[in-house]
């Protein structure tokens, strides 16, 4: 069985400064265990969430909107990691997915350090 | 200094600062590094333009200062890879007067930098923002003023798109054919929305705001020049030229509104009805639809810009209201509706209508708009049902329709003018006089 692990967090929350400083090497260590059992297959950190475009087709328009998925009832029903060129592509991409018609479909880059 | 040379600068400042930006973001990739280049460059001709003289071509001088600005700081702060891999992208860099650079070998990128800032993944309000501190060089401050915000909020504004554009991806780019109908809808929308801006808050009393209706025609001209062959781009400048062109009758002394039908047409500015007429005459040749009193031919396509600066002609070339064109404008309106659904248009339709059929006609229509809730909140609404009412003379509703509208504006011009209004239909509804006569 596969699944997909969702890593969710408040970015309005503000950790304390020890708290946050821990959390690299936390996380490290972590993929590190589960990379050596053979459990994470694959997995990044995302950027802030005010970098995602979610998008949208109705009536054969595509719609988009800056930011997170809007509805907070959807739910995440499964991920694709995809290589394009640039947004446009993606967008395209996104829009080409079925449930786009229906639901939503963030967009977001992986993280840039 | 001289005011020869102050006004040589604030015209280049006006003429060259989108291009130069627009090349430097080209050649760097960086839109901060793009703008502080630009801003130094500028700076560099107000110490040496008094010196040397105004340059045969200063879009290009300026360009060749900036660009040698950009290396110059990529190559001090080139501790970074990236960094030195974005210098050796430059070529080495040139005297501004040499021979070097030459005006018709650096290509017009503006038009890559008005389809990014108004990239549809950025929020309007960070593309109107993105804009014109880009694209019409307004600082941070004289955006802020404008509408009516602090400068950190429109700096964090600012940031986060620039962030976006980098971050996600957004390319910096004309799109591809299949996308340029959709995205150029999208530009026109946000050089309208600047115009309304402007063209609203020239009726906000005292306030200093930065003449955003200038700002959005002198944009619009930019895209219309940059586009030759799109019929919505010319049409759009003809639009903002025809609302412009009665910029000095819209208010009173007193700082009133004064609708339409009581402007003193004489003051309306001709020679810029007569531009936007031959701007929407070649408009229409392109679209292949006639932009004049011939309303729409069955099976062109006209826009829905063009369609709106038709109407806007109708007013524009009216000789007296009396003689305004309200049958062609109602039928314009309706061709409208079908390309733009939305319900403030079927609110001027109500209008129009009104004035071609009779106040009841466009009671019906108002009426079965007020029925389906979709403006509830727009003071327009209910201020266009009090008008029809008085038309009718039937002060009493008129009244309660002009108060409704009260609440619901915040324009203090619009205020007034509702007000006054108000008043007139109370003081004929206690008199009993259900025939008040329309003013005019």
């Amino acid at each position: 069985m596969k699944y997909m692990m969702l890593v969710c967090a408040d970015e309005s929350v503000e950790l304390s400064p020890a708290v946050r400083a821990l959390i690299p090497a936390a996380t490290q260590a972590w993929v590190s265990e589960m990379v050596g059992r053979g459990i994470r297959l694959a997995g990044d950190q995302l950027a802030r969430v005010s970098d995602a475009t979610t998008v949208r087709v109705r009536d054969a328009e595509v719609l988009l909107s800056d930011g997170p998925f809007a509805e907070s009832k959807e739910q995440i029903a499964g991920f694709d990691i995809i290589e394009c060129a640039d947004l446009d592509e993606a967008i395209e991409v996104a829009a080409k997915h079925p449930v786009a018609a229906f639901g939503s479909i963030e967009v977001r880059p992986f993280w840039q350090p | 200094m001289t005011a020869e040379i102050t006004a040589a600068v604030d015209e280049a400042f006006r003429a060259e600062w989108g291009k130069v930006v627009a090349t430097l973001i080209s050649m760097t990739g960086d839109w901060d590094l793009a703008e502080e280049c630009a801003q130094d460059a500028f700076a560099q001709a107000l110490r040496v333009w008094p010196r040397d003289g105004i340059p045969r071509r200063p879009g290009a001088w300026l360009t060749t200062v900036a660009r040698n600005r950009a290396l110059d700081k990529l190559r001090r702060h080139a501790s970074e890879a990236a960094k030195l891999r974005q210098a050796a992208m430059l070529s080495p860099p040139e005297d501004p007067e040499g021979g070097g650079v030459e005006a018709e070998d650096i290509p017009d990128d503006r038009l890559r930098l008005i389809f990014t800032c108004c990239h549809p993944a950025l929020p309007l309000e960070a593309r109107v923002t993105l804009t014109l501190r880009t694209l019409a060089g307004l600082s941070t401050a004289e955006i802020a003023r404008a509408f009516l915000t602090t400068e950190a909020t429109m700096a964090k504004r600012l940031v986060r798109a620039k962030q976006k554009i980098r971050n996600a991806g957004i390319p910096y780019r004309v799109p591809p054919a299949h996308l340029l109908p959709e995205r150029t809808s999208g530009v026109l929308a946000v050089l309208y929305l600047l115009f309304n801006e402007g063209y609203t808050a020239t009726l906000g009393g005292r306030l200093v705001r930065h003449d955003l209706c200038a700002e959005a025609i002198r944009l619009a001209r930019g895209l219309a020049g940059l586009m030759p062959d799109e019929p919505e781009a010319k049409a759009l400048l003809a639009l903002m030229l025809f609302h412009h062109s009665r910029r000095a009758t819209r208010v009173d002394a007193a700082g009133d509104v004064v609708t339409l039908e009581d402007q003193d047409r004489s003051l309306w500015d001709q020679s810029e009805i007569g531009e936007a007429a031959a701007i929407l005459d070649a408009a229409a040749r392109l679209a292949g639809a006639p932009g004049n009193s011939a309303g729409p031919t069955p099976g062109a396509r006209p826009g829905p810009y063009l369609l709106q600066a038709a109407i806007a002609r109708c007013h524009a070339t009216a000789p007296t209201a009396a003689s305004t064109d309200w049958v062609l404008i109602a039928g314009m309106y309706a061709v409208l509706i079908e390309l733009i659904p939305s319900d403030v248009v079927r609110l001027n339709r109500a209008v129009a209508v009104a004035m071609a059929e009779g106040p009841t006609a466009g009671l019906v229509l108002v009426d079965e708009l007020a029925a389906s809730g979709a403006l509830d909140g727009y003071y327009l609404l209910p201020a266009t049902r009090a008008d029809l009412l008085r038309r009718l003379g039937r002060a009493a509703e008129a009244a309660l329709s002009y108060r409704r509208a009260l609440d619901l504006a915040v324009n203090d011009a619009e205020r007034r003018y509702l007000a006054n209004r108000l008043a007139e239909a109370e003081a004929a509804a206690v008199a009993g006089d259900d025939s008040i006569a329309p003013p005019n």
